[in-house]
């Protein structure tokens, strides 16, 4: 099957001398809802901006859907959309008129760019704002208009940079809600944030750049099955004085309600909860400390950092 | 020019109408109330003791390069700040990122900036049938030659744009450059008045063929060969194209 992204070698040195991609391959498969995360100036962004012509790549190749930037960039724009990290819209330009406009830009005609306007801002909420100059609106109508922007020519593949950045957890959820149903609808999606709680409800398969390079590529599913221990936050019922004894767990109290444990892979929650109970400490509730895959996330790039302090 | 580009072309050019439409006190009211008063003050007051210039009135002389004057500001001011906001907001991304062809998004910008300076050279031409009567000599010749002059400018304002790292670097070339060529340009004297030293100075000032052959096309009078003018811009139009399509490929400046 041809890969909707097939990045190959891909590598980026600004005219400063900074090599912010140092020759990175990936595939994304059609369908596929896909998380590419890193810390900032990882390199994600240089390779959205590369993928979708902003970024001009010192070498590599970058197919979509196996058509070549090299040999025909705009057949592979039409099958692109891009939502980027930072508003990118004239201000005073009105909301509708930036959907619409995007259309034409793509070359469709004006009746199906006033129809598919006005599908997408009503998906999106917008409808109601559709005559309101753009600087007028919140934050996070500004980020549904971009996307209702990137939909407006229905690409195949939709990359959305950081798209949740300052949204509020409401309106999050119902973007993910909305996400997750194009991705059904067959859209293959790349997604950034830096929520990986994002990440890890709507994605399946992830690439983790680190300094330029690919650190991690798979599915989070393996991903987390990498994962070697957990920390969990435990309440308990009553006020503890001192930290329980724990065995074999390692342990710390937090203040007097609340006990951090973490478990290694393979130990036991069960033996945890009968030591605790031989000591009367009754738990209330207990979730983990970090999201899980904030953990791996983490202990990657720290790994990273220790073999690059290694060298 | 298929379909797909044809679109993306009137979409650009629409978007540029409607933004300097939208704006219509910043664009088309100021140069109508200072063409408007150079009529008054240049045309009437002082014009009227100043007597004939090239076998007309000064009135009548002075008409059709107020005109060109305004044409030349508007279509070059409209590309500079339209599409060095686009660059600023970035909102040009949007054009950069879609399959729209270069050749495509600077010929839509041009086309915005040649529509205002139209536009603006109407209406001040309207103005003027309220100073004195117009009777034009050539259309042909008038018509080619402002277009050609705001299609001249408006390459300009967009190679201007490209090149800018803030809204000053807007209002340089035409503070520096443009307003003194144009001034000199033969928009308020004909050139017979200067010394031959001066006349072969102001001979190396592009504006000068372009305000002559509009002032020929309406009057039937100028200082230079009209043909010279028309080779002159279709020169310029074809340097400052082939200059502008560089910077957008090249695109150090557009695109990282």
């Amino acid at each position: 099957m041809t890969a909707a992204l097939s990045i190959r070698n891909l590598e980026k040195t600004y005219d400063n001398g900074f090599r912010a991609l140092k020759g990175i391959s990936f595939e994304v498969q059609p369908g596929d809802f896909f998380a590419l995360l890193g810390p900032n100036g990882a390199g994600k962004s240089t390779t959205i901006g590369i993928i979708c012509s902003l970024v001009r790549k010192t070498g590599g190749q970058v197919s979509i859907f196996g058509i070549d930037i090299d040999r025909d960039f705009p057949a592979a724009k039409r099958l692109l959309g891009v939502v980027p990290q930072e508003f990118n819209f004239s201000q005073f330009e009105k909301v509708y008129d930036i959907v619409c406009t995007q259309g034409g830009f793509y070359g469709m005609p004006r009746k199906l760019a006033a129809a598919r306007t006005e599908k997408y801002l009503k998906q999106l909420d917008l409808w109601d704002k559709r005559g309101v100059q753009a600087r007028m609106l919140s934050g996070g109508m500004k980020r549904r208009l971009m996307i209702a922007r990137a939909l407006i020519h229905e690409p195949e593949l939709l990359i959305l940079d950081e798209p949740t950045a300052g949204v509020d957890i409401e309106l999050r959820r119902s973007m993910w809600t909305f996400l997750e149903e194009i991705n059904r609808q067959g859209t293959t999606i790349i997604l950034t944030t830096h929520y990986l709680e994002e990440a890890e409800s709507l994605c399946r398969n992830i690439a983790i750049i680190d300094k330029g390079d690919i650190v991690e590529n798979t599915s989070i599913k393996s991903l987390l099955k990498t994962l070697n221990r957990e920390t969990f936050i435990l309440d308990s019922a009553e006020s503890l004085s001192k930290c329980p004894e724990l065995g074999k767990f390692e342990g710390r109290l937090i203040d007097e309600n609340s006990l951090e444990v973490t478990i290694e892979k393979g130990q036991s929650l069960n033996a945890l909860f009968a030591t605790l109970e031989e000591q009367g400490v009754a738990i209330t509730s207990m979730r983990n400390r970090a999201n899980r895959l904030e953990e791996l996330f983490v202990s990657l790039l720290a790994e990273g950092k220790q073999v690059e302090d290694n060298k | 020019m298929n379909t797909t580009i044809w679109i993306s072309f009137a979409t650009i050019l629409r978007r540029e109408v409607r933004r300097f439409t939208r704006i219509w006190p910043q664009t088309l009211v100021p140069p109508v109330i200072t063409m408007s008063l150079y009529f008054v003050i240049f045309g009437s007051l002082i014009g009227s003791r100043i007597g004939e210039m090239g076998g007309y009135s000064y009135m009548e002389f002075v008409v059709p390069g107020l005109i060109m004057m305004s044409v030349i500001t508007n279509s070059y001011a409209n590309v500079a700040s339209s599409f060095y906001s686009a660059k600023f907001q970035r909102s040009v991304e949007e054009l950069l990122v879609s399959p729209t062809p270069n050749w495509v998004i600077m010929a839509g910008y041009v086309l915005g900036g040649v529509a205002r300076g139209l536009i603006v050279g109407l209406i001040v031409t309207l103005i003027a049938l309220f100073f004195t009567d117009l009777t034009v000599q050539h259309v042909g010749i008038t018509v080619a030659i402002v277009f050609l002059t705001a299609v001249l400018f408006s390459l300009a304002g967009f190679i201007n744009a490209i090149f800018a790292n803030s809204f000053d670097d807007i209002s340089i070339i035409p503070t520096f450059v443009l307003t003194p060529l144009t001034y000199l340009g033969g928009v308020f004297y004909s050139i017979d008045l200067l010394s031959p030293f001066f006349q072969g100075l102001s001979k190396l000032n592009p504006v000068l063929y372009m305000v002559n052959a509009f002032r020929y096309g309406v009057l039937g009078v100028s200082d230079i060969n009209v043909i010279w003018a028309f080779i002159g811009v279709l020169v310029f139009i074809g340097f400052l194209f082939g200059w502008g399509m560089h910077l957008m490929s090249n695109g150090k400046r557009l695109r990282h």
